[in-house]
């Protein structure tokens, strides 16, 4: 994009523009689709209880996420008296562009993508750990003990799960042999058979898909890992003390994150934007609808569990990460390094 | 012309927070301008060319160790007048750190002036091929010819781990703890009894 406005501006002003437009290309995509999600998230659950759920603003209810926000933003923002009032005002907006931050490095299609890094996946990894960050700051700042209750468990959570992802993500690199986002999507095309795109039909790499989308979940502190926003338990965890728009950040950017769990559990395991199978006529669907499509797909998986699973207790949730995960991942680390230095006789 | 801009956005703000973070009333203030220092730090890595120094320092230090800090902070009660009653006396020791640092500064400046430090071994035999890309030269160095320091780190940092839990680890006597096997094992006809008490007799368990 820089090239097509250099045609009337120095370098300089046309990277400005082309950055500024490419982000603005994604971020606003990006909000409609959060709000859109919320919807079908909400009619998911509904289903699953036999209810109808949002059916009264627009056609089936289509604009209710729109009357949410619009009710949220004409709110007064309220702030505690004890709080620390400049971090409690900063914690939301640093978890909503730490949401959007992410999106940065996920490939659309071959092209598509606004930073092309050779980092890429470890950019993801350092973004993720940033998040933490906006429930921490929220929970000690709201001066309040059920959100700083809340912040301890959220960041534990986090870091927990951050490890066996880290070594899942070791294994996906292993085979892509690079950290670059579109090189390990296009490592997939034909992996299997030469007809299968995705690593996720590798039955090695199969196991290491499903604790993914597992940490994934626990990672974005989904049901049933939302131990942090356990009702019963500690009101509304981290967001007690928020009311309007600072809480409607977190809410967005809660979404956001999800959207970017499954646009990563379908990049990095399900080919990204290739079609499923390597068939020509397949490729005639462009890219970017691939992508979105495995992304709802997972979104589904993702409110499908929310619906049916009850919440895990704390000492359920660490076992798992430590015990479980944690294990398991390493010794696929060495099996699938063992078994690609046999395979190429390194 | 976009690279000086951002160097000097990240070196003013890596220079200010790193002052807030002696500056700040609250200590969890400062660790939030510490994490704040590093990530400037981090963008200044990546002007350097130096993209995966760059996500690691922000993987370890923001994502892993402030955030240890942070908890540690934030558990402990500090009184801040006992801290700051230390200042005269801790002032001159301050002063030689600070002498000690601006030294080692100016010697270093001194030092690249005369020529930097070839990266690789004296006879050339690990020098970076110059269209590698960072990790792959990093990872060339790393397992090829620092193979041996490389595994002594890492049996160093194994060796401090088991030295962490040994010093920490101690076994309570009265704890009941959770037999997630058993658990799982239990299905609800062992679990549950299905009674239909008579008005007014109550159940016997």
């Amino acid at each position: 994009m820089t090239e097509f406005f250099q045609q009337w501006l120095p370098y300089e002003w046309s990277w400005l523009i082309a950055t500024v437009a490419g982000i603005l290309l994604i971020a606003l995509p990006l909000m409609l689709s959060v709000a859109m999600i919320i919807y079908v998230d909400r009619k998911v659950w509904a289903a699953m209880a036999l209810r109808r759920g949002p059916n009264v603003v627009g056609p089936w209810g289509l604009l209710q996420s729109f009357a949410d926000g619009l009710k949220v933003f004409l709110q007064e923002t309220i702030v505690p008296a004890g709080a620390s009032k400049g971090l409690f005002l900063l914690a939301p907006i640093l978890t909503f562009t730490v949401a959007l931050m992410a999106w940065a490095v996920i490939p659309f299609n071959g092209r598509a993508i606004l930073a092309d890094i050779n980092v890429g996946l470890l950019y993801v990894l350092a973004i993720s750990s940033l998040g933490v960050y906006g429930t921490i700051i929220a929970g000690w700042s709201s001066n309040s003990k059920y959100p700083f209750f809340s912040a301890m468990r959220a960041s534990a959570q986090m870091i927990s799960y951050e490890v066996s992802i880290g070594f899942i993500l070791i294994c996906v690199v292993m085979y892509a042999g690079t950290f670059q986002m579109n090189g390990i999507v296009l490592d997939q095309r034909e992996h299997i058979l030469g007809l299968f795109n995705g690593y996720g039909f590798n039955p090695l790499l199969f196991p290491m898909a499903v604790m993914f989308l597992i940490s994934g979940m626990a990672e974005t502190q989904r049901a049933p890992f939302d131990l942090t926003e356990a009702e019963s338990e500690l009101v509304a965890g981290y967001q007690t003390e928020y009311s309007s728009m600072s809480f409607a950040l977190y809410w967005l950017g809660e979404y956001a994150n999800v959207l970017l769990m499954c646009a990563l559990n379908a990049t990095l395991f399900w080919g990204g934007w290739l079609p499923p199978l390597e068939w020509a006529p397949l490729y005639w669907i462009p890219g970017w609808i691939w992508l979105f499509g495995k992304i709802f797909a997972f979104f589904f998986i993702f409110s499908w569990v929310k619906a049916t699973v009850p919440r895990y207790r704390y000492d359920q949730l660490m076992r798992l990460g430590w015990k479980v995960f944690l294990p398991v991942s390493l010794l696929f680390v060495c099996v699938v390094s063992g078994w690609l230095m046999w395979r190429q006789g390194a | 012309m976009i690279t000086v801009l951002s160097f000097y956005l990240f070196a003013v703000l890596t220079i200010l927070s790193g002052a807030m973070v002696i500056m700040a009333r609250n200590p969890v203030h400062s660790v939030l301008w510490l994490i704040m220092s590093f990530f400037n730090a981090a963008g200044l890595m990546v002007l350097l060319g130096a993209e995966f120094i760059a996500m690691l320092l922000v993987i370890v230090y923001v994502g892993a160790v402030a955030v240890l800090f942070l908890f540690v902070v934030m558990m402990l009660n500090i009184d801040f007048s006992e801290l700051r009653a230390g200042f005269i006396k801790n002032f001159p020791l301050g002063l030689l750190l600070a002498a000690v640092l601006l030294a080692e500064v100016l010697i270093g400046l001194g030092a690249v002036g005369q020529g930097g430090i070839a990266l690789g071994t004296p006879d050339g035999s690990a020098a970076v091929p110059a269209d590698m890309s960072n990790i792959k030269a990093i990872g060339h160095l790393l397992y090829g010819k620092y193979l041996f320091l490389f595994e002594a780190a890492g049996i160093l940092l194994l060796v401090a781990m088991v030295g962490a839990i040994v010093l920490t680890h101690r076994k309570r006597g009265g704890v009941r703890g959770q037999i997630v096997s058993r658990q799982n094992a239990r299905r609800p006809d062992e679990a549950t009894v299905n009674m239909k008490p008579e008005v007014g007799k109550g159940v016997q368990l």
